[in-house]
């Protein structure tokens, strides 16, 4: 069985088989699943599938959710991006699908958590629009999710992978972590790149509170998902460069588990404090539960 | 440590893994121990489950699994109108259980036959569920496996007998639990299967006399 607990230890199993890390997290998912190659491919792939539709939908939606704070932005997006706009196209699209993604998520449509509902708009946002600028094949975007996996079994290993546990930087900053790995192997970096990009992105997104509005999954939620989705191409692209994270990447998950447990249990999905508790959060929250009585 | 498809995955209808694809699971968990279609059902919905429950189209999905549908079922959204079209009455009530999951809900269910069951179950994060409470029993079923549930008479023999079937079938259990309410009585007994447990199995432990209810959990 292909042993990992932490990033170190994955590089180097990455470094010593010649191989990308995608390849070694594909050969852990085999030996626990006691499956073959292709089924744990077939599956992955089937997750693309999904994820690829989500972005389909959400793009020419404009309907709202249930409680009406979101639904709409991706295509208003999209929309405005066609004639003009600051961001070049990889950073518009990567917004663009992240929040279409999201919406459908918001809007009971079909998507995969990655790792979660909340934060399921941040690799199909970052990984397809990469995949459009670099013109990689669909087995490219596979392979990174499997990258993307691997930083993910980690993060969950020694921080966290929930909201109520470890507040946002768990969720999003844990799927922005994921995607700027797998970018960096898409891209053709090295095992190494792959671990400075998902430290850089963790790194930013520390501290990151689990607040949403009404305790739902909209708000902040779908919009940080394009936060997040840019966030991993930028991280991804400073490690292509070259650039290093100061702080290695498995300090920087214990920096995160350690700045979950101190933070409040009002700030971790509770929506006892934060947006959630101000003035306009609370009457929207008023709005909805005194329709819901 | 975990697989690769409980960080990317589950595949779900969203918007939350706990209060909607987590619900389905409780819904279609609840009607598999039933044993039939519901006809009439009261869900009685307990913590952030009845506080943001809407919002999460948490009634919908407990719907759809009672109609038997998976987490990743786009119908999960009409749910609620295709169980009236399909003659389930559901009643969704908020209900405050003390010292439960935050995100608990009790279903208690009359079948097409009449017969009845009440499950109290809850959604403990990322879509994995756990059951509590089958009939007032204290229980502990995650729904990962296959399960059969027996409600029998509490004298000896009878746990040997529902083993034996299993056995003659080659069935092995991994896991196995015996509760009951009171000494000489009844008593539940759940046992927990890696491989699938066969309608044919099922069949002989519902026909052993001192069997008085028999249910077969698949996993979803
Ligand atoms: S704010 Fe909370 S609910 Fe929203 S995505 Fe972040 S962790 Fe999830």
């Amino acid at each position: 069985m292909e042993r990992f607990s932490t990033f170190m230890d994955l590089v180097g199993l990455a470094n010593n088989g010649q191989c990308l890390l995608s390849e070694v997290i594909i050969n852990y998912e085999v030996q626990k699943s006691r499956t073959n190659r292709e089924s744990v491919w077939q599956q992955m792939d089937q997750c693309l599938t999904v994820m690829i539709k989500a972005v389909e939908k959400g793009k020419d939606s404009q309907e709202k959710s249930v409680s009406g704070m979101v639904g709409g932005d991706a295509k208003q997006f999209g929309d405005y991006a066609k004639a003009k706009g600051l961001l070049g196209s990889v950073t518009q699209k990567a917004i663009q699908y992240a929040l279409a993604v999201s919406e459908v998520n918001a809007l009971m449509g079909r998507i995969v958590a990655s790792p979660t509902a909340g934060s399921c708009g941040i690799l199909p946002g970052a990984l397809l629009a990469a995949s459009e600028a670099l013109s990689v094949p669909r087995e490219k975007i596979v392979a990174g999710l499997f990258t993307a996996a691997g930083v993910g079994l980690i993060i969950n290993e020694h921080a966290s992978l929930a909201g109520a546990a470890g507040g946002c930087q768990a969720e999003c900053g844990a799927a922005s972590a994921m995607a700027a790995a797998a970018v960096v192997e898409m891209a053709g970096g090295t095992p190494d790149q792959a671990g400075q990009a998902m430290a850089l992105a963790l790194k930013n997104m520390l501290g990151l509170v689990c607040d949403p509005v009404a305790g739902l999954v909209e708000v902040p939620c779908v919009k940080r998902n394009a936060f997040g989705a840019v966030q991993a191409l930028v991280a991804a692209e400073l490690a292509l460069a070259g650039i290093k994270s100061v702080i290695p990447p498995d300090e920087v998950i214990a920096a995160s588990y350690e700045i979950g447990c101190l933070m409040p249990p009002s700030l971790r999905e509770t929506s006892d404090a934060g947006l959630a508790k101000t003035p306009t959060g609370q009457e929207i929250e008023a709005k909805l539960f005194g329709e819901n009585k | 440590m975990k697989g690769v498809f409980d960080i990317i995955g589950p595949i779900m209808i969203g918007p939350s893994s706990s209060h909607t694809a987590g619900a389905t699971r409780l819904g279609k968990i609840a009607r598999a121990i039933l044993g039939e279609e519901p006809s009439q059902v009261m869900v009685r919905l307990h913590g952030s489950f009845a506080k943001t429950g809407r919002g999460h189209g948490t009634d919908k999905a407990i719907a759809a699994g009672l109609l038997g549908f998976s987490s990743d079922d786009e119908r999960i959204p009409a749910a609620l109108t295709l169980a009236s079209a399909a003659g389930m009455k559901i009643e969704f009530t908020r209900r405050d259980f003390a010292n439960v999951h935050p995100n608990t809900a009790v279903i208690e269910m009359v079948g097409k036959s009449g017969r009845k069951a009440s499950v109290m179950g809850s959604s403990i994060g990322g879509g994995s569920i756990v059951v509590t409470q089958i009939n007032g029993y204290q229980v502990e079923l995650t729904g990962e496996y296959a399960t059969l549930i027996t409600i029998h008479e509490d004298r000896p023999g009878v746990v040997a007998l529902v083993t034996q079937v299993l056995a003659q079938e080659k069935i092995n259990v991994a896991f196995m639990r015996v509760s009951r309410q009171e000494r000489g009585a009844e008593a539940l007994m759940i046992l927990e299967s890696d491989e699938p447990i066969s309608h044919q199995a099922y069949d002989i432990v519902a026909n052993i006399p001192a069997v008085k209810v028999a249910m077969l959990v698949l996993p979803c």
